[in-house]
């Protein structure tokens, strides 16, 4: 198996990995964060428009340069190496994947408006009441005339209080856990009728609760594909996930190492202490299980729907295992300073901590794994 | 607060002269005074005895200088207990002094240190020509290292935290209950409702563990290294419980809640548990931490009881 990459991929890397450390340093991060937007739009316009990035995992007829998920890969991962709060995975992976597979003429008009920069997108799918079950959904689009009307609340949305549009999973008809009747909309996120209560998340975002009420959406918001699409758009974002995971163990790990060397307690470098040593090679040993299920989650991406899952599911609860053994030792071998802000490993910490979850917890994805690959 | 009654209050209690018994030990029974820890410093964390902050003598008084860190609650405390270097020129556990310090006392300033809930809860304590009486000295002079070690172990079997513990998990049954997974209450998950009871076995043998050093204890056997073995139990219980109950929240864990600002009405996002959950699982690294590493727990337990 040929697992290098191209050159192409290579000087993406290189581009994205050069100007975020010159732009994502500790001072720079926190200030954008204290900032009342929560963020610097800059960085997203120069990701886009002078780096021309976010063509790479988009096709040439829309403007792309032929990429796919390998690409979202290595930008993921160069993301989570500094904990970067750019909304790549709702933008391109999660908005631009539903509407590359969805096509039509909404795809058309939207994938450009990612490239240039211009649309910033928010996924609206958890609820309050749904833990991780995606087709666990009591929001309503009920046709009306040639379109919809929403009604309903969603829960956590990241990167909402930025974007341009909202892509929402809502139901058009069934029960409430039912797989048949939900569907995805990509609407505009200033429609009349929507409310958001905004606020930060603890790993360094903004999210918001976003409310519907009788909000009008034409008939063409709707993206064909129903939960199949949702499924899969979903299980694209969690190998991202995986892939920005990769990068914040690494550097978790390397940042650990470097300030164990510095360290000095009984007159020597913590780093001289065996326990630290063997814990520290333990936590470099998890780090790179979760560089190779990031790799094996992208890669099974285009199998059938039942393999995609499994093999999605195995790769989180790895990546969500490792991830939580690498932060809490990271955290443990810097003593009292890793528990401030002072500190970038607590910020890595922090966003590790929300990867565990984001898509679904451990249990959930090994119970989800042993349900599609075990007979009952 | 626990740094009086179980911390400086026994150091008095055992070391202390009969005025500073009088003067100190009715108000730390009270409450009235408040008391902060000034053990840690930016060069000797793990490494206590290699602390510098120094304290000569000027007539009836000691003049400190130096540097204190991670001083939890010195924001609020009348008073606090710290070591300070009495003599360089000796082996360092053997030039220590404990002294007892009125926080106003001019040239102490206080920094606050936030940590990754957001919580301001330790802080750095600057001490600039602090001049302290000879009368707030407990026990002899460059003999602190013994009051040191004796509040230590206290503090470890403190650390063990069986009642918060139980409160703690009868806490995550409470929400699990209520907190649903799909058509079931989450505590009739299996993997979750396994993990709830593995915690309970686990506090269940740490608090037997700890009413057999009790017992030893009120034989006579003051709490020694034993102390050890609750303080890594307590603090990775304390730490589990966190973990869960961030699991609990789903996604309602994310939101950070910064509070009821003033004329702000607004309630947490989520259940009203839930934006408390990643803070506190942030927070709670701390127990492995402080009151000698867990790292630091091993040795005294290969060394101390092992003998190796
Ligand atoms: C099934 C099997 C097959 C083997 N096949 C071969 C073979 O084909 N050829 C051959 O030459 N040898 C072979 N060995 C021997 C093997 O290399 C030794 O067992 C091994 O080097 C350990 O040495 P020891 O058994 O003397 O244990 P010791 O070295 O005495 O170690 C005892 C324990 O102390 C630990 N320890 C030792 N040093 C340190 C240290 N510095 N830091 C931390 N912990 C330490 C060890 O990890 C171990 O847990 C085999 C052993 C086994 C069990
Ligand atoms: C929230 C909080 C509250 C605190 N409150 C107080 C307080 O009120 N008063 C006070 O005086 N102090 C307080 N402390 C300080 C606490 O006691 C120290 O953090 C602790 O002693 C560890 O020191 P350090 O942070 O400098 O870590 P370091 O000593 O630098 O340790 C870093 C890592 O190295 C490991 N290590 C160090 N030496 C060894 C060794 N020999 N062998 C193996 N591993 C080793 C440690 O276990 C740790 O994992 C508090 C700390 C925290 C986090």
């Amino acid at each position: 198996m040929d697992l290098s990459y191209n050159e192409t991929q290579g000087m993406l890397r290189e581009t994205l990995a050069r100007f975020l450390a010159d732009t994502y340093d500790f001072e720079s991060r926190k200030k954008m964060l204290a900032s009342p937007t929560g963020r610097d739009p800059g960085i997203w316009k120069a990701i886009a428009s002078e780096l021309g990035l976010t063509c790479a995992p988009f096709a040439e007829e829309h403007g792309g340069m032929g990429g796919g998920a390998i690409e979202n890969m290595i930008m993921m991962e160069e993301f989570g190496k500094v904990i970067a709060i750019e909304p790549w995975l709702q933008t391109v992976v999660i908005g631009g994947g539903a509407l590359k597979h969805a096509g039509g003429a909404l795809a058309e008009a939207t994938i450009p408006a990612i490239i240039s920069g211009d649309a910033i997108i928010a996924f609206a799918y958890a609820e309050p009441q749904g833990r991780y079950n995606l087709a666990d959904i009591g929001t309503t689009a009920k046709a009306d005339g040639a379109g919809y009307v929403l009604n309903g609340h969603k829960g956590v949305v990241y990167a909402a209080p930025w974007a341009t549009h909202l892509l929402v999973t809502a139901r058009t008809g069934g029960g409430r856990r039912d797989r048949a009747g939900v569907e995805l909309f990509l609407i505009e996120a200033n429609r009349p009728g929507i409310t958001r209560r905004d606020y930060p998340t603890v790993d360094g975002f903004m999210a918001s609760e976003v409310y519907f009420e009788n909000v009008a959406i034409p008939g063409e918001a709707l993206l064909t594909g129903g939960i199949d699409l949702i499924e899969r758009v979903v299980d694209e974002a969690t190998v991202a996930v995986c892939a920005e995971a990769s990068g914040i163990a690494r550097t978790m790990v390397n940042q650990t190492v470097e300030y164990t060397k510095q360290r000095k307690q009984f007159g020597q470098p913590i780093a001289k202490f065996q326990v630290l040593q063997h814990r520290m090679s333990d936590m470099f040993v998890e780090a790179e299980q979760v560089s190779s299920m990031a790799l094996m989650g992208t890669l099974k991406l285009d199998e059938d729907a039942a393999a995609r899952k499994a093999a999605v599911s195995m790769a989180k609860a790895k990546v969500g295992r490792s991830l939580k053994f690498v932060g809490q030792n990271a955290i443990q071998t810097h003593g009292g300073i890793g528990i401030t802000m002072e500190l970038g490993i607590g910020h890595y910490f922090k966003r590790g901590t929300m990867i565990e979850g984001q898509f679904g917890s451990i249990d959930h994805h090994l119970d989800r794994f042993e349900a599609l690959s075990y007979p009952a | 607060m626990p740094f009086g009654l179980s911390m400086v209050g026994p150091v008095i209690y055992t070391f202390g002269t009969p005025e500073q018994k009088a003067k100190f030990l009715p108000r730390i029974l009270s409450g009235d005074d408040w008391w902060c820890q000034g053990y840690s410093e930016p060069g000797a964390g793990s490494d206590l005895a290699s602390l510098r902050t120094k304290a000569e003598r000027d007539g009836d008084h000691y003049v400190v200088n130096g540097q204190k860190t991670w001083t939890t609650m010195a924001q609020h405390a009348d008073w606090g207990f710290f070591l300070v270097r009495t003599n360089p020129d000796v082996k360092q556990q053997e030039g220590i002094s404990f002294l007892l310090i009125d926080m106003k006392t001019p040239g102490i300033e206080v920094r606050p240190i936030i940590t990754l809930g957001g919580e301001h809860e330790v802080n750095e304590v600057f001490l600039d020509n602090v001049r302290v009486p000879i009368e707030n000295r407990v026990y002899e002079e460059d003999k602190g290292w013994t009051c040191a070690k004796f509040l230590l172990a206290h503090e470890r079997t403190g650390i063990a935290g069986v009642a918060g513990s139980k409160r703690g998990i009868e806490k995550i049954k409470e929400i699990a209950t209520t907190e649903m997974d799909g058509d079931k209450p989450l505590l009739s998950n299996p993997f979750f409702r396994r993990k709830v009871a593995e915690l309970e076995m686990d506090l269940t043998a740490l608090e037997y563990t700890e009413l057999r050093t009790l017992a030893g204890e009120a034989a006579g056997k003051g709490p020694g290294p034993e102390s050890s073995v609750l303080k890594i139990k307590g603090s990775e219980i304390q730490q589990r419980i966190t973990e869960l109950a961030l699991e609990a929240a789903g996604h309602y864990g994310a939101p950070y809640f910064r509070g009821f600002g003033e004329g702000d009405n607004e309630h947490p996002i989520g259940p009203d548990w839930a934006h408390r959950t990643a803070p506190s699982y942030f927070n709670v690294r701390k127990t492995t931490i402080y009151g000698g590493s867990n790292e630091v727990q091993r040795g005294i337990i290969a060394k101390m009881v092992l003998g190796l």
